[in-house]
């Protein structure tokens, strides 16, 4: 019984964890057809800023309860400096592309952030681990979590809900739909795609730096961050379907679950076990589980 | 007008031929390789990395002590050409093949890595270099294969596991029930762990395995492993974790009151412990891979290195730049005595190799003895303390040392077999 517990709870954590991460990745791919690697460094971006900004906070005086707030507004931040420099500064000179090209670029765009990481905060590790013990514990059965892993999960919620009721209830994500479905119908119906693009870029990438900013403190902030990341988030997003909001929710959900299972059942699997879930749902279902039908132009 | 000018030129002719008898030919040019990016960089590579910039330019300048005062190698100044770690196996091949064929190098000495390591001994043997493994632990490398170009100057992850089995049979004085560990899914972690089980059934018969938690490398969220360790409410918890892994499950075992379940032992512990001293509690076993940093002895080596090096670099060495500064300081060792068997010229590298098998040489650490692997691998004494905060500041306690001997195998012998016939000799 209290391993079932546990198995679900590290689940949800987990799941909640690789939702955040890789929910900016499928919104990105849904309307800009970019398979956007540097969604890594926005994540890594994240934890760096957070890390640094809360420290100093910290260390000036404010008042701990505050450092969840500092934690979001590092994310801002990034997202809000670094996503539309990137978007107006070299991608929309791309667009025109093939999507192959693009991915080595985004690619060619992560190892440069890398690098500039390294440039600005070097190679040691940053600590930011106030947020994390901050408000206690506590207990299922007898297993202890910091109450730091419900914001986790709250987050996830938030923002998979957030996202749900912008593309479903609002005007800006309802231009966002119909660009997701056609470019250029909705190009010719008078929507500016390119203000779309710049939107979405910068949305997504703020998931993925809020993403960052929130494990913070639960990791050791260091070069490479966004590696391991990037890595999962293309399985989640790749089980659930490319540009499906709910495809991320259940491949998230599945992922964590899954993983948890073999790490409390079967732990010499855990190595291999979301990428053998993965080839198995694209051996069933090439597309995803909530891939969308694609109208044929001509 | 024109002789006293041929006079001239010929007195400075003279003047220079001299010195450059005294210069000692070119450089000698070393590869170092280091983690310099990714997650290792920050508590290993540069450290290492600066273990050896600090080495390099003390030599250079005969700044170090007795008996390395002498100028870089046999009094050739040194040439460092630096490498990072890493990018994978794959990388690391290639980058040793270019020092090797592109940039000339006459030594490497490198890897902190057991992936690295066991990737680049064979290409070592095949490209006939001279290399000098400094930091990485598998024990497999001199035990599958014997190399005649590869040393390892450090002790294995043998001597690590075994240190740590008698250390917490002393400190739990036998009370032991069950055992749990994590560890990295690759060589590193597999035999740290290998090693720290099958000691731990000879030495307290009838101890249990409750979980081996093997996460991959670099994976970053533990809370999965933490709950089934805590679940399994081993009396041990052994992990040989390292780099930012090390730290990230620290951050997450302590919240969660695994530090108070169970004895807590961390092989790789020391590169973590003053980073993170508010998060470790008193009580959790440390190991330093050897008699490093806060166990290293009150030599005048080791206040010569501890002392420059924390002026340079405002902290004081840990575990990686010890190892850096005892690969170099072996292979000066050797190369000088090679040097001084050739009658004072440059020794060739067959010379230096045959030199370097069964070496001793003293270094900030004490006494290594290159007893193992046919000559080839390292063994140094280790020690092990429990963390404890004293005014605030993180110290060791309840120190313990090992004697070389009792916490490796005898040469030839497998560390799995040595372990199993109950340590004999």
């Amino acid at each position: 019984m209290e391993q079932l517990a546990a198995v679900l709870i590290d689940g949800i954590i987990y799941s909640a964890w690789l939702f955040v991460a890789a929910v900016g990745l499928t919104l990105i791919y849904g309307v800009m057809k970019i398979v956007n690697v540097t969604h890594g460094s926005f994540y890594a971006l994240g934890a760096y800023a957070a890390a640094s900004i809360t420290g100093w906070a910290l260390r000036s005086g404010m008042p701990e309860g505050l450092s969840y707030a500092v934690l979001l507004g590092a994310a801002l931040l990034v997202a809000l400096v670094v996503a539309p420099l990137i978007e107006r500064g070299i991608l929309r000179f791309m667009y025109a592309k093939d999507e192959v090209v693009i991915l080595l670029i985004t690619y060619a765009l992560f190892l440069v952030l890398e690098d500039v990481i390294k440039l600005i905060w070097g190679v040691s590790p940053l600590f930011i681990a106030e947020p994390y013990g901050l408000l206690g514990s506590f207990d299922v059965l007898d297993l202890t979590y910091p109450y730091y892993n419900l914001i986790l999960v709250g987050v996830a919620v938030v923002s998979g809900a957030g996202l749900a009721w912008l593309l479903g209830y609002t005007r800006t994500g309802k231009l966002l739909v119909a660009v997701i479905h056609d470019t250029e119908v909705s190009r010719a119906m008078g929507i500016n795609v390119e203000r779309m693009y710049l939107v979405t870029f910068t949305f997504g990438s703020l998931l993925a730096a809020i993403g960052g900013a929130f494990t913070a403190p639960t990791v050791s902030v260091v070069p490479g961050l966004g590696i391991e990341v990037i890595v999962l988030s293309f399985a989640v997003v790749v089980i659930g379907g490319l540009g499906s909001l709910p495809g991320a929710a259940l491949g998230a959900l599945i992922v964590g679950l899954v993983r948890s299972a073999t790490v409390h059942y079967l732990p010499q699997a855990e190595l291999f076990v979301i990428y053998f879930v993965m080839a198995m749902v694209l051996a069933f279902r090439p597309r995803g589980l909530f891939s969308l039908a694609e109208a044929r132009k001509i | 007008m024109q002789s006293m000018k041929r006079i001239a030129a010929a007195v400075a002719v003279a003047a220079l031929v001299p010195a450059f008898a005294v210069a000692d030919e070119a450089p000698i040019k070393v590869g170092v390789v280091s983690f310099l990016s990714g997650a290792a960089a920050g508590p290993f590579g540069v450290p290492a990395r600066n273990g050896a910039e600090i080495m390099f330019e003390m030599l250079n300048g005969g700044k170090v002590p007795a008996p390395y005062a002498s100028v870089g190698f046999g009094g050739a100044k040194l040439q460092m050409n630096l490498v990072d770690e890493n990018g994978g196996t794959t990388v690391q091949v290639t980058e040793f093949r270019n020092m090797v064929q592109r940039d000339n190098v006459d030594l490497i000495i490198g890897y902190i890595s057991s992936g690295s390591c066991l990737g680049i001994a064979p290409v070592a043997e095949e490209l006939k270099k001279l290399t000098v493994f400094f930091d990485c632990g598998t024990p497999r490398i001199f035990e599958e294969k014997s190399y005649k170009y590869v040393f390892r100057t450090a002790s294995t992850a043998t001597m690590d596991s075994v240190g740590a089995a008698l250390y917490v049979k002393d400190l739990r004085k036998g009370k032991i029930k069950s055992i749990a560990g994590i560890n990295q899914n690759y060589a590193w972690g597999q035999d740290s762990w290998g090693d720290f089980e099958l000691s731990m059934q000879k030495l307290v018969p009838g101890v249990k395995s409750a979980t081996s938690q093997m996460p991959k490398l670099f994976a970053g969220q533990y809370n999965a492993e933490i709950s089934t360790i805590l679940g399994a409410k081993a009396d041990v918890v052994h992990s040989s974790f390292w780099d930012g892994d090390l730290e990230a499950f620290i951050l997450q075992a302590g919240p969660r009151g695994l530090f108070k379940r169970s004895t807590v032992i961390l092989t790789t512990g020391e590169t973590a412990m003053y980073k993170l001293a508010d998060r470790i509690p008193d009580g959790v076993v440390i190991g330093a891979r050897g008699p490093y940093g806060p166990y290293a002895p009150n030599n005048e080596l080791n206040k010569w290195f501890s002392k420059t090096f924390e002026d340079r670099y405002g902290v004081p060495p840990n575990y990686a730049a010890y190892q850096m500064a005892q690969a170099i300081l072996g292979t000066k060792a050797a190369w000088e005595k090679a040097q001084a068997a050739n009658g004072g010229k440059r020794p060739s590298q067959d010379q230096v190799i045959a030199a370097f098998e069964r070496l001793s040489f003293e270094s900030p650490a004490g006494k290594v003895d290159m007893a193992i692997g046919a000559g080839h691998q390292a063994i140094t004494e280790t020690a092990y303390g429990v963390t404890k905060k004293v005014k605030g500041k993180m110290t060791v306690a309840n120190v313990k040392r090992y004697p070389a001997e009792m916490v490796n195998p005898p040469d030839g012998v497998k560390a799995a077999d040595w372990i199993n016939n109950g340590f004999k000799k």
